[in-house]
């Protein structure tokens, strides 16, 4: 068995994906599996037909890596792939809908709204603006309704700071999801498996000196983790059966990483759900594996071994 | 991993141990961003990267062969800390074509001209000092200068280049406030990013107002054999040799990939450069200095520097005329030689917010932001012309006018831009340079 990492692509996301793509190399090959990391180019399928024995790991965030493209690909040449299959990852690709879905199985999110720019300039943006500062009490949250790395999220205190806000969102895409701000503990629960045999790893808790965005992510320094997570048992009870709900009804596979706080009442509220959940350094769920009392090649090894299998 | 006293971990057991210039250097979204510039899919009028399929590349490859096998001992070996001294010779003859006379002992070679930034700000700079700047300058100089924790006062340009009373002004207030102010750092040849020149007349005023404030005048030079159409006016370092640092590249007129530049200084500053230098590489790389030795021995250097020019003139030719077809509601100036054209995007856009835009465009430059120290220029972006062809050029600059477009809309619905002052300078990056 030979593992085709998948790194690159044309995302915003490209730099972080070819970091992950590299460490998880790293992690295969000290476990002794023959790994390669390749970009998604005119390549790609070649290259996968000349291996008859190779598994796909997506290791690309952002379009195209994540919203089931690629996975719809890889299906159609039927190539054994880790992680979520197309269908799946298109739902948990749009945050919106993902959040209908798995909030219909009683998963608690923050309260949002997804419009898109259209509706602003047909519309009128002040009226807009005006509608969404009457429904969610400041502070409040834009993100654009696709992506990942906190890229054009803004966290918005000030009513004047709101119209900026969606500049930068919709500079990312045409459809923004405001959300109200929920503030707790927030921690990241990682998931491997599916179905019935998914399992959580340890949470981890992220304590940051201001909003958790690309900066404090990617930059050690301005994020203490805690792996395990300081949670009570009850609260860790609560956000492990989120994930595990979250991960089963979104129909996740082989690993996901899911995103909460923990509010004041200690209800878990997911912020965002990752089919292809980041691999670096600073990356939660390589801490989770750690905490979790496991080596990383060996989780990661059980993990091309199941796809390959399947 | 390290777990600090509270049980948690920030990923990094040195934290607590960097210096304190050490803290300002992170890697921003906007470098991430950049990532995306080097997939052939993207249209990059970013980076400032020479024309290198227009060198003769099979000449070269058996310049380097013939180098390694007849040579290898020496050019394989460490060398003088001072350089090479052939071509420190060579570098005093390309030098004369802007009037500079000096001699070999004046020359001190470096792993490119900015490390000669670093030298020189690491010999000059206490943390707080002041360094006065053309607005907008050189992003790669205000990464050495922030990394040695300088203040950058920036002085405006206008069409002929810094303007001397607005230097004069600046120095002034420095001087009423008591302020450090060490150096002008001035590139005065096809400035990147602003792309114009210092005029003639203004190159006497500028010397003159920096010998009365008793202010270095650092000079970096690497566009300087680029022009057009006009003969390289004289350096500012032959006018005045005891008050002028002059910093020289090959990298734009021959190839970066040897990574090599130099400068030329008073006798005592030279004196620590080569200590500095030493101190921080031992010796600048011996086969990249003969081979460029060998160049200019035996190639038509001149000759093809006059090629660049001709394919970088016909390059600018088409980003201009690609603008005045897709961007009439922009502004820029047109460059008379160098790599850049600066371009001033409609009023309400913040180029460094429109950026993710642009990749998702396929398309890349370099937001203004990048070159002003205090995060102002948002309105700004630099695009270079020297790398992709002219029908390349075309197609970025069409595909940039519908980002412009876009984002414009977008702004006129919300009423403001993203702009956000940036406190954060770029360090340096070849994406950047």
């Amino acid at each position: 068995m030979k593992v085709m990492i998948l790194a690159g692509g044309l995302s915003h996301e490209r730099d972080v994906s070819i970091r992950s793509g590299r460490r998880v190399w790293e992690a295969l090959e000290e476990r002794g599996i023959r790994a390669t990391v390749h970009d998604v180019d005119t390549t790609l399928l070649p290259n996968l037909q000349s291996l008859d024995d190779a598994v796909v790991w997506p290791l690309l965030h952002g379009a195209s890596g994540e919203d089931g493209s690629l996975q719809a690909l890889l299906e159609l040449v039927d190539a054994p792939f880790v992680g979520t299959g197309s269908r799946e990852a298109r739902v948990a690709w749009v945050k919106p809908v993902a959040k209908a879905v798995f909030s219909r199985a009683g998963v608690s999110t923050p309260d949002y709204v997804t419009l898109p720019q259209s509706l602003f300039r047909e519309v009128g943006a002040e009226h807009v603006l005006s509608a969404l500062l009457s429904k969610f009490p400041l502070p409040l949250v834009v993100k654009p309704a696709r992506g990942g790395s906190a890229l054009g999220v803004s966290l918005v205190t000030e009513a004047d700071d709101l119209a900026q806000a969606m500049v930068r969102c919709f500079a990312y895409g045409d459809q923004a999801m405001i959300e109200r701000a929920v503030s707790g503990t927030e921690v990241a629960v990682s998931v491997v498996g599916h179905d019935d045999q998914a399992k959580v790893l340890p949470a981890v808790e992220i304590v940051c000196d201001g909003p958790y965005d690309y900066d404090a992510r990617y930059n050690p320094g301005r994020v203490e983790y805690f792996a395990p997570s300081r949670l009570e048992p009850a609260q860790v009870a609560a956000v492990e059966e989120a994930a595990l709900a979250v991960h089963r009804t979104m129909g996740l596979r082989d690993l996901s990483r899911i995103d909460m706080i923990v509010d004041a009442a200690g209800v878990a509220q997911v912020i965002d759900i990752n089919v292809a959940p980041g691999m670096t350094e600073t990356s939660l769920f390589p801490q989770a594996v750690e905490a979790s009392g496991e080596e990383l090649g060996a989780l990661y090894a059980r993990i091309v071994e199941g796809a390959f299998s399947r | 991993m390290t777990h600090s006293d509270t049980g948690g971990t920030r990923l990094d057991p040195w934290l607590g141990s960097y210096a304190a210039r050490a803290h300002n250097m992170r890697a921003s979204e906007i470098r991430a961003l950049f990532a995306v510039a080097s997939r052939p899919e993207v249209v990059s009028l970013a980076g400032g990267m020479p024309f290198i399929g227009g060198l003769p590349l099979e000449e070269i490859g058996e310049m380097m062969r013939r180098l390694i096998v007849e040579q290898g001992e020496v050019a394989l070996q460490y060398g003088s800390g001072q350089g090479y001294e052939p071509l420190r010779e060579h570098i005093t003859e390309v030098m004369a074509l802007e009037g500079i006379h000096a001699h070999p002992d004046d020359v001190v070679v470096t792993t490119g001209s900015q490390q000669a930034l670093d030298l020189v700000t690491k010999i000059f700079i206490n943390p707080g000092d002041v360094i006065v700047a053309e607005a907008p300058s050189y992003v790669g100089a205000l990464g050495v200068f922030r990394a040695h924790e300088a203040d950058v006062v920036h002085v405006p340009m206008d069409a002929d280049g810094l303007v001397p009373e607005e230097l004069e002004k600046a120095l002034t207030q420095l001087a009423a406030e008591g302020r450090s102010v060490k150096f002008l750092y001035t590139v005065p040849n096809y400035h990147n990013p602003g792309g114009v020149t210092l005029s003639m007349e203004r190159r006497p005023r500028v010397l003159e107002i920096c010998q009365r404030f008793g202010v270095l005048v650092l000079e970096d030079n690497p566009y300087g054999l680029l022009g057009f159409d006009a003969e390289p006016l004289p350096a500012l370092r032959s006018m005045d040799e005891e008050g002028v640092i002059y910093l020289g590249s090959f990298s734009k007129t021959f190839a970066p990939g040897f990574r090599v530049g130099w400068a030329v200084a008073p006798h005592a500053v030279r004196e620590k450069l080569v200590l500095a230098s030493e101190a921080a590489i031992l010796c600048p790389s011996n086969a990249s200095q003969m081979a460029i030795s060998s160049y200019l021995d035996h190639h038509d250097w001149k000759g093809q520097i006059k090629k660049f020019r001709e394919q970088y003139r016909e390059r600018r030719d088409a980003m201009i005329s690609a603008l005045e077809e897709f961007m009439p509601d922009a502004t820029w100036n047109v460059p008379d030689g160098g790599f850049y054209v600066w371009v001033k995007l409609p009023d309400g856009l913040d180029a460094k917010s429109m950026l993710p835009r642009a990749v998702t465009a396929r398309v890349a430059y370099v937001p203004g932001t990048a070159f002003y120290y205090d995060g102002t220029g948002a309105n700004y972006i630099r695009l270079s012309y020297c790398y992709p062809t002219s029908e390349r050029i075309k197609e970025g600059v069409r595909r940039l006018a519908g980002v412009v477009d876009a984002e414009l809309e977008t702004v006129q619905i919300f009423g403001k831009g993203g702009t956000e002052a940036s406190s954060t300078v770029e360090f340096p990056s070849p994406d950047l340079a």
